[in-house]
Formats: structure tokens, sequence, C-alpha cells
């Protein structure tokens, strides 16, 4: 009997423990910000992929927009083109590049000089330095290239642990989704029912009609919004639908693996007691 | 307890070099004679597990550093190079990232086996010394690797763990001055940390031999805690019989392991470790890696900062004294019904600790996290001592052929 004692000792201790941590969350809720819905993407999933309109609609927001502010440094133009990217032809790519002016050199005179972009430069950045862009705008506006991945949400007990069984993935865009459609109050732009703190330094950038879209889509800020997130998404994992689809190679092959290897164990086994 | 050595090459050339260096033979012997208890259950496939996890990090890691940049101003840069341009990049990193934390997936697994089925026992006190060493060098490798993509979490983290060492007093100062190569988490730092990242899988390897050589000379112990009396009745050569079953164990794991770094490569990082290190911007929650949160619950459970770093460190060496603190003369849980139920509290404390490390060290998850630390250190330091010595044991079988009969026994009247 001293042990059933000792055992709801360990018991009560637990449970006091679990008690205690189950209140404390309750008070974190109290003045968290509220979480971002979970949307459908096309590229959620273990089949997912891009939408290669959308992600050019998305890229046509970000340069239209976005590009003011962020830069996107670690993208070269060139991956517009790759698989599993937008889909753009080299030839648009080749064009788009020569549109931006790139620093290169020195030259023979030891002078640096501009020149139009090639395929094989990465986005030029609207502001020399990030301190140009904080005396410039007030706060410094992220690097684009992996915002997607650098941003994320708790979901909280239980279910941070059922996301990687049911594969979701996509907190990050989610959140950028869910702060581009978060400038609740009409009375202040700088307010933002997402942002940590609920004071961020970008002013509403997105306002109805203001990127034109030639294929159709709604010109909302809800439809912009979900664009340039998707678009966001592949720059952040460019290797995404390569990944996804190599991984179901990869699935099949290795339960095949295991379903012989199980057998083959069997009939090893089969002729001795263990 | 290596067999019998059988093994006769069949080859004039494999005659030749047998006489002059008999490798062939201690592979043999290790690997395909090797007598194993036949009762081992699918918790003894680990240990094969983690060296194929060692070799896929060395394997990874050496192609990582053909294109990684040690230098505060590349490699956050280098990292997303291999991402994006290196061809099959993104799979070498998502892999070798992954490959840390499956690697303490199955550590964890392997030592909660050797704590249920009282492995670290008589005759294996060195056997399992060594296993804590690789633990504590995986702990140092993993720390030194999650640096090195230099992100917020990768500099904080790095600064936070350094730290700890200014708590030791009168040097403590000069021994952090000293690990930094500077006055604070820098360019020399990282570097360092690459040169000790590249250099500690090796000496893990190092310490695996030793820790195989060690188990080849006592033997595996088993699911009844007995050891092996007869060779013939007790167990079965290595191959086929461990080989088939490991290579199965494997694969199954590898199935876990591809369904991270293909589905959800990102679940076990943090998004912050996506934005660059910048000294100047503290992360609101600095956490480490999950495989840590158990021991960085137990550093903030302590009010004292000089307390709570000799509690971290005592929460992992404690476990080389194990084989002298538990008393009880059965290895294994099977016949410990009491110890039983105090093992499973103790993997759901280490659980709850893993949750509250996770956690804003405030209110509750304090005193939960307090509670759990005493808890934890009370499992080893007053539960095995005392335990062993008021526990009535239920019978053990008398070999491990007899406990295999009771079994199928059962099993056979069950079918009936
Ligand atoms: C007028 C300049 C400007 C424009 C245009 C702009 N941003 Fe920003 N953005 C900023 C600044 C400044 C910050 C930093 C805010 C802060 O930290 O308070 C920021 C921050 C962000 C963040 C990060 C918020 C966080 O959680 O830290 C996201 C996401 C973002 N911008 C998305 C966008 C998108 C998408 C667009 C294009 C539709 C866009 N921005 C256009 C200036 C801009
Ligand atoms: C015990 C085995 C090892 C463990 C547990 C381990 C662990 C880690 C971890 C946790 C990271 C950070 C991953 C990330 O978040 O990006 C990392 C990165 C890295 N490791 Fe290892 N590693 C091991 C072996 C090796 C070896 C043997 C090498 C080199 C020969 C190596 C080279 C690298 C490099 C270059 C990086 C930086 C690139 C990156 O961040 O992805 N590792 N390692």
């Amino acid at each position: 009997m001293v042990h059933t004692k000792k055992i709801s000792l360990v018991a009560a201790i637990l449970a006091g423990a679990l008690a205690f941590s189950m209140s404390a969350r309750a008070q974190d809720h109290a003045h968290a910000t509220p979480t971002p819905e979970r949307q459908s993407w096309t590229f959620g999933g273990p089949f997912g992929g891009f939408d290669k309109g959308q992600l050019q609609r998305g890229f046509k927001v970000y340069r239209e927009v976005c590009a003011n502010c962020h830069s996107l440094s670690r993208i070269a133009f060139r991956t517009l083109a790759e698989e599993g990217g937008p889909g753009f032809s080299e030839s648009q790519v080749k064009a788009l590049a020569a549109e931006y002016k790139v620093k290169d050199g020195p030259d023979d005179k030891g002078e640096m000089f501009e020149r139009p972009g090639r395929a094989s430069d990465r986005f030029p950045a609207p502001f020399p330095n990030p301190e140009a862009a904080r005396a410039a705008l007030g706060a410094a506006p992220p690097d684009m290239s992996v915002l997607a991945k650098a941003r994320s949400y708790s979901r909280g007990f239980p279910l941070f642990l059922v996301d990687p069984l049911i594969q979701y993935q996509e907190h990050g865009v989610d959140y950028i989704y869910a702060l581009l459609n978060g400038y609740t109050n009409k009375s202040d732009q700088n307010w933002n029912a997402y942002f940590p703190g609920n004071k961020i330094g970008m002013a509403k950038p997105l306002s109805d009609g203001q990127v034109e879209y030639t294929d159709g889509a709604p010109a909302t800020v809800q439809q912009y919004a979900k664009d340039v997130s998707a678009f966001l998404m592949w720059t952040a994992e460019p290797a995404l639908e390569k990944r996804k689809k190599t991984g179901f190679r990869v699935m099949i092959f290795l339960i095949l693996f295991a379903g012989l290897l199980y057998f083959t164990k069997k009939k090893v086994w089969a002729g001795v007691a263990h | 307890m290596s067999g019998p050595s059988t093994y006769v090459p069949s080859s004039a050339i494999g005659r030749w070099f047998e006489s002059r260096l008999p490798i062939m033979g201690l592979m043999h012997g290790s690997f395909v004679a090797y007598p194993v208890p036949r009762n081992l259950n699918y918790f003894w496939t680990f240990g094969g597990i983690l060296s194929f996890m060692l070799g896929a990090q060395i394997i990874t890691g050496i192609i990582l550093a053909m294109h990684y940049t040690p230098h505060v101003d590349y490699a956050f840069g280098s990292v997303e190079h291999i991402m994006r341009d290196v061809n099959w990049g993104w799979f070498i990193r998502y892999t070798h990232a992954n490959g840390a934390s499956m690697f303490f997936v199955a550590v964890y697994i392997h030592m909660l086996r050797g704590l249920y089925y009282g492995s670290y026992k008589a005759p294996r006190e060195v056997l399992w010394i060594l296993g804590v060493i690789i633990y504590l060098l995986m702990m140092a490798t993993g720390f030194m690797g999650y640096v090195l993509p230099w992100g917020q979490m990768s500099f904080w983290g790095a600064t936070v763990i350094t730290n700890l060492f200014s708590a030791i007093p009168l040097v403590g100062d000069a021994i952090t001055t000293w690990l930094w190569g500077g006055y604070s988490v820098d360019n020399p730092t990282l570097n360092r940390f690459f040169s000790l990242h590249y250099l500690l899988p090796f000496m893990i390897a190092g310490v695996v031999i030793l820790h195989v050589w060690a188990l080849h000379v006592v033997g595996q112990n088993n699911p009844a805690g007995v050891e092996v009396k007869n060779i013939e009745r007790d167990t079965l050569p290595f191959t086929p019989y461990a080989t088939v079953k490991d290579a199965f164990g494997l694969v199954c794991f590898l199935i876990f392991y591809a369904w991270f770094i293909f589905y959800a490569p990102n679940y076990l990082g943090h998004a912050d470790n996506y934005i660059e290190a910048n000294p100047l911007v503290t992360p609101s929650h600095i956490v480490p890696e999950w495989y840590y949160l158990p021991f960085y619950a137990i550093l903030r459970a302590i009010p004292s900062k000089l307390g709570g770093v000799v509690a971290m460190f005592g929460a992992i060496v404690i476990l080389a004294f194990l084989p002298w603190l538990d008393t009880s003369r059965v290895k294994s849980a099977k016949f410990r019904p009491v110890y039983r139920v105090f093992f499973w509290a103790f993997v759901l404390a280490c659980v709850g600790l893993g949750y509250l490390g996770s956690q804003p060290p405030e209110g509750g998850f304090v005193i939960a996290a307090r509670l759990l630390t005493i808890y934890y250190f009370g499992f080893f330091l007053v539960i095995m001592p005392l335990l062993g010595l008021f526990e009535t044991p239920k019978p053990v079988p008398a070999s491990i052929a007899d406990a295999v009969l009771a079994k199928n026994g059962a099993a056979a009247q069950a079918h009936s």
C-alpha cells in the first residue's frame, strides 16, 4: 500500500504541474494578438504546387508596390524562369532584368558604373542599406527573400503536435496574408490587428484597384494579399514543388522496401523461438 | 562475449591477408557470427539506427561544408546559396538539419531503453558511461551546428549558452571571453564553432568504436535482463537474424525521417533563424532546439544563475552515476512493477520539462518547472537508491531461453 501512496503522490505532483502551466497559458492568451486564420493554398499538403498565374500576379504586386521599400536580395532574375516557379520565359526574364539598373565595376579606370541588369543578377535593393531605409521610412523593412519562413505563430498545445501530421506548414504565409488584411482601424493607418503590439511601421500598403490584373482576377486588397503571399512562399522555398514530388517517390520506395524487409524478417525468424 | 572465431577466408589471398591483419575476422566476429540474445525487441534496433545517423550527418555535413562560408557577413547568405543554387542543396541541408533532430530522437529512445531494462547495471557500467560521453559530445555538436547558419536564434542561443560560463566564480568572465575570442559572440566565435562542429563528429565516431567494443566484450542486455548462460540456447547469430531485423527497423525510422525532410522540413526549427543574426535586436523569446528544452527548463527553474548552471549540467552528468545509484538486484523493469510507474512518471516529467523550456519563464511555468526538476533529481537520487531496497520484484526467468519459452507458451495458450 506504500506503493500506491507513492504513486498517487507522483501523479498529484505531475497533475499540479500541468494545471499550473495551463493557467499560465490562459493568462498568456488574454493579451495576445489574434491567431491568423488558416487559408487554403495550392502549395499545401503532400501534392501541393504553385499556381503559375498566382505567382505572376503576386510578382506584379511585389514589383509595383512592395519593391518600393522591401528588397529581395537573394533572388536572381533567372529563377523566375526556373522549374516550379512563376514560369516566365527566358526572353521575358532577360527583358525584365534589363529594366533594372545594376551597379557593377570597377572598370579599367577603377570607376564603378551602372549597367542594365542580366538574368544572372539579383534583384537590386530599393535602399543602399537598412539604415538608409530606416531613415526614410522610420523602420527598416525586412528583406523578402525568406520572409515567409521567417514569420510564424504558435498554434499552442495540442495543435502544434497535429501540424506535422496534417502537414500544415503554411504558418508564415498565413501570417503575412492576415497582416496585409489586418489594417482594421480606419483612423490609424499604422494599426494592425496581427502585428505584435499592433503598432506597425508599415502603413497600409495595399488598396483596392491599385494593381492592374490582366487575367480577370479581382483587383481587391484580399486578392493582392493572397497573390503576393503565395509569391513570397515561392521566393522563400523555390524548391517546394520538387521537394514534395521527390518526397512522394521516396516515400513509396521506402514503404515498399520496408514491406519487403518485413516479410524477409518474418521468414528468417519463422523457424526460431524468440 | 565474442563468439568462437569461426572465420576461415575462402580464397588464398584472403588467408594470406588474414594471417597478417585479421580485420575480416574481426568484422565477421562482430557483425556475422556475433551472438545476440534471441529475445531482443525493436528497441534494440536503435543502436544501428544511431550508427546510420552519425554516418548520414557526417556525409551531408561534409557536402554542406564545401559550400558554406564561416564568416558573419556571409554565413547566412551561403546557407541560402546552398538552398537555392547548389544542386540538391535544399535536400542536403534539410537532411542535415532534420538529421540532427532524428539523431536525438533515436538517442533518447536508446537511452530510455537502457533506463527501462537496466542496461547500465553490471557488467555494462563502462559501456553506459561511454554512451553518456557520446551524448554530451552530440549536445556540443548540435549546439555549435545550430550557430552556423547565423540566424537570430543561432546568435542569441550562442550568446545565452556561452554566457552561462560567466556564472563560474572568479574565472567565469575570463572563460567566457576566451570562448568567444572577443567580448561578444562574433566572427572568431563563428569560426571556432565551425572548426569544432567539423571535428566533434569524428570524436563521436571514435567513442562509438569504444562503445561497440565494450558492448562486444560484455554482450547485449535483453528485455528479460538476465545474462546469456548458454550461447546455443539463449542466442542467435547476428547475421541473418539481427541484420534483417535492424534493417527493417532502420527503414521504418527512415520513413519517419523522410516525412520531416520532404513534408515538414522547418517544423523542428525556429522561424527566427531565417532572420539574419543581428546583435542589436534581441528576439522576444530565445529558445534552444527542442532536444535541449528539458535542460533549459531546469536551468531557468533555479533562482540563482550559478545554481541553474550546476543543475543543468548536473542533470546530464548524473546519468554517469546511475550504475551505482540503482540498488536493485533485478535489471529489467518488466519484473519491477513499482519502478515501472516511477519510470513512466520520469518520462512524463521530461516531456513536461521540455514543454516548459519552450515557454517564457514566468508565473505558473516556473513553479511547474521547479516541481518537475525536483522529480527529475528525486528519481535518480532518492527513488532509484531506495526502491531497490524496498521493492519486491516479480520472479525473474532463469535464462533467456526460459523467458522465450514462457512467452511462447503464453502466446500458445492465448491462441488455443
Ligand atoms: C512604404 C514602404 C513599404 C511598402 C510599400 C511595403 N512595406 Fe512592408 N514594411 C515596411 C516597413 C517599414 C516594415 C517594418 C515594420 C515594422 O517593423 O514595424 C515592413 C514590414 C513588413 C512585414 C513584416 C511584418 C512583421 O511581422 O515584422 C511584412 C510581411 C510586409 N512588410 C509585407 C509587405 C508587403 C507584402 C508589401 C507589398 C504589398 C509591403 N510590405 C509593402 C514598409 C513597406
Ligand atoms: C554528430 C553529427 C552532427 C550533428 C548532430 C550536426 C548538427 C547540425 C545542426 C543542428 C546544424 C544546423 C542546421 C540548420 O539549422 O541549418 C548543422 C549545420 C551544419 N553542419 Fe552539422 N552536424 C553534425 C555533423 C556535421 C559534420 C561531420 C559536418 C562537416 C563535415 C557538418 C557541417 C555542417 C555545416 C557546414 C552546417 C551549416 C549549414 C547549415 O546550417 O545547414 N556537420 N549541423
